[in-house]
């Protein structure tokens, strides 16, 4: 099946012709923000790292950075950096020219302060918004897409309905040759010997085992029990009641395909199909990394209608139950409650949810889009020094 | 699970694998109501309320027994469970990530010392 997507420069397939403000750390969030009140046709985000990090924490985040400078469904980028952040910017700004963006890298220290950083960018920003429509969309095979998946705020319906449809589209996605990432991997605990089981070789079962076990480790540390933050006390609510029973209703997003690698945080995957991400279950850092790894959508269950998004890549939303998609509708996009309420089956509401999914990568809008949703976390995996 | 069709009409309860000690309230269920699998492989009558997308037990758990659903555990029974009852966080606890279990080990070992 084909979708009609922009090809880049690189080759990869945008579904989305973004302009982005990327500010590097959180010392020029405030110049990013006035960029966007005078081109609000471009997007940005509020960053609070990228300063007094190091080691892996640091190259973690900066694989972030590069993973939505160079990401497709962006068709130029404005680095916003003050100028002494602890890496190379010039790296990160070479990478997009590289990928085929538009690039203009502008740091507070070289220009002089923040009236000329914002009439820079303001520049640069509208120079990009007005070239953007040279790139066209054309019939590109639904094999280039990579689908991220997540579920948040579950409820004990996520694990009957929303979870079940979406391995329905991740199914579907992987049959076309296209890629689809389960992540969240501490919503993995208590299901791993399943995912296991479907792992394409004995080295990457292995791999799920151990990822599993190194957050579990993790959060042991914590001396805690974590019930309260897994489940948490709006999944409680929902009937959930461990973090056990959590896993296992999460994991049916992932539908039935076997599992083809197990990538880091924010890295892209090597190889088409069902691939895991190492990611926390926090929705927006999970999605962050999903899309930093080159995801160009995400579809996101929920259960209790958490409404976030992403700056560059569209979410779709999909309730779990009626109830809730009554009450949530300004936010969500598909209903699966029909399956709770016997209306059709899992089978059919996934098929209804791939057909929305290949209308949204066409170009439809999804709510988390027109409402403005920028949601922006990184997983940090050190301390902030 | 993508065969699952909960049937025409709305459904009171679903258990998703043959193997399960409980089933999933699809939409809330008073004390008295009695429920009855359509295979005869079992009939409670509820005890408590259950709350929509809570569970109810389907066949006794002794304390300190696995619970299941989805066929796999999804914890351990903190109290003896009957047919009927409401199993959540007052009767199940989580086998997995018990750091408060482990602090708890540590600390009592550096007391004995």
């Amino acid at each position: 099946m084909d979708i009609q997507g922009y090809v880049r420069a690189d080759g990869r397939v945008g579904v989305r012709n973004h302009v982005l403000i990327l500010p590097v750390s959180y010392e020029v969030n405030q110049i990013a923000d006035r960029i966007v009140r005078q081109v609000p046709e471009a997007v940005t985000f509020r960053n609070q790292h990228g300063i007094d990090q190091t080691g892996a924490d640091l190259e973690q985040t900066l694989r972030v950075y590069e993973g939505f400078a160079t990401h497709p469904n962006v068709y130029g980028v404005v680095i916003l950096a003050w100028g002494h952040e602890p890496y190379d910017l010039q790296r990160i700004a070479a990478k997009a020219e590289a990928a085929g963006k538009k690039v203009e890298l502008i740091t507070l220290e070289q220009v002089g302060g923040m009236r000329r950083a914002i009439e820079r960018g303001v520049l640069a920003a509208q120079r990009f918004t007005a070239e953007r429509g040279e790139a066209k969309r054309q019939p590109v095979p639904l094999s280039r897409i990579i689908l991220g998946t997540e579920c948040g705020g579950s409820d004990a319906c996520s694990g009957i309905s929303g979870n079940p449809a979406l391995g329905v589209v991740s199914d579907l996605l992987v049959a076309e040759g296209g890629t689809s990432i389960l992540s969240e991997t501490t919503e993995l605990i208590g299901a791993e010997h399943l995912l296991a089981e479907r792992a394409v070789s004995p080295e990457v079962a292995e791999r799920i085992l151990f990822i599993v076990r190194r957050i579990e480790e993790n959060a042991m540390k914590m001396g805690v029990d974590i019930r309260g933050a897994q489940p948490a006390p709006g999944n409680i609510e929902g009937g959930i009641t461990t973090i056990e029973e959590k896993s296992l209703g999460c994991i049916h997003k992932a539908g039935s395909a076997p599992i083809q690698e197990v990538i880091e945080y924010a890295e892209r995957p090597s190889k088409n199909g069902l691939v895991i991400m190492d990611t926390p279950g926090h929705d927006i850092e999970q999605l962050t990394g999903m899309v930093a790894g080159g995801a160009q959508i995400v579809i996101f269950t929920t259960g209790r209608g958490t409404p976030t998004g992403c700056p560059i890549a569209p979410v779709i939303k999909v309730a779990t139950n009626s109830f809730t998609y009554q009450r949530m509708k300004d936010n969500i996009d598909f209903n699966a409650g029909t399956v709770i309420d016997g209306e059709e089956s899992v089978d059919d509401a996934g098929r209804r949810l791939f057909q929305l999914m290949v209308e949204v990568l066409n170009g439809a809008q999804t709510k988390a889009e027109i409402l403005g949703h920028r949601e922006f976390g990184i997983y940090r995996i050190g301390q902030s020094l | 699970m993508s065969e699952t069709h909960l049937g025409a009409g709305r459904r009171q309860w679903v258990v998703m694998h043959p193997n399960d000690d409980v089933a999933v309230a699809l939409t809330p269920l008073s004390p008295g109501t009695t429920v009855s699998a359509e295979d005869g492989s079992f009939s409670v009558v509820i005890r408590q309320p259950i709350p929509f997308g809570h569970k109810f037990a389907i066949r006794a758990v002794a304390k300190g027994s696995p619970v299941r659903k989805y066929g796999q555990v999804i914890g351990g029974a903190t109290a003896d469970i009957q047919p009927g009852d409401h199993v959540h966080v007052h009767n199940v606890d989580s086998l997995r990530a018990r750091g408060d279990l482990l602090a708890k080990a540590t600390q009592e070992k550096e007391e004995a010392r």
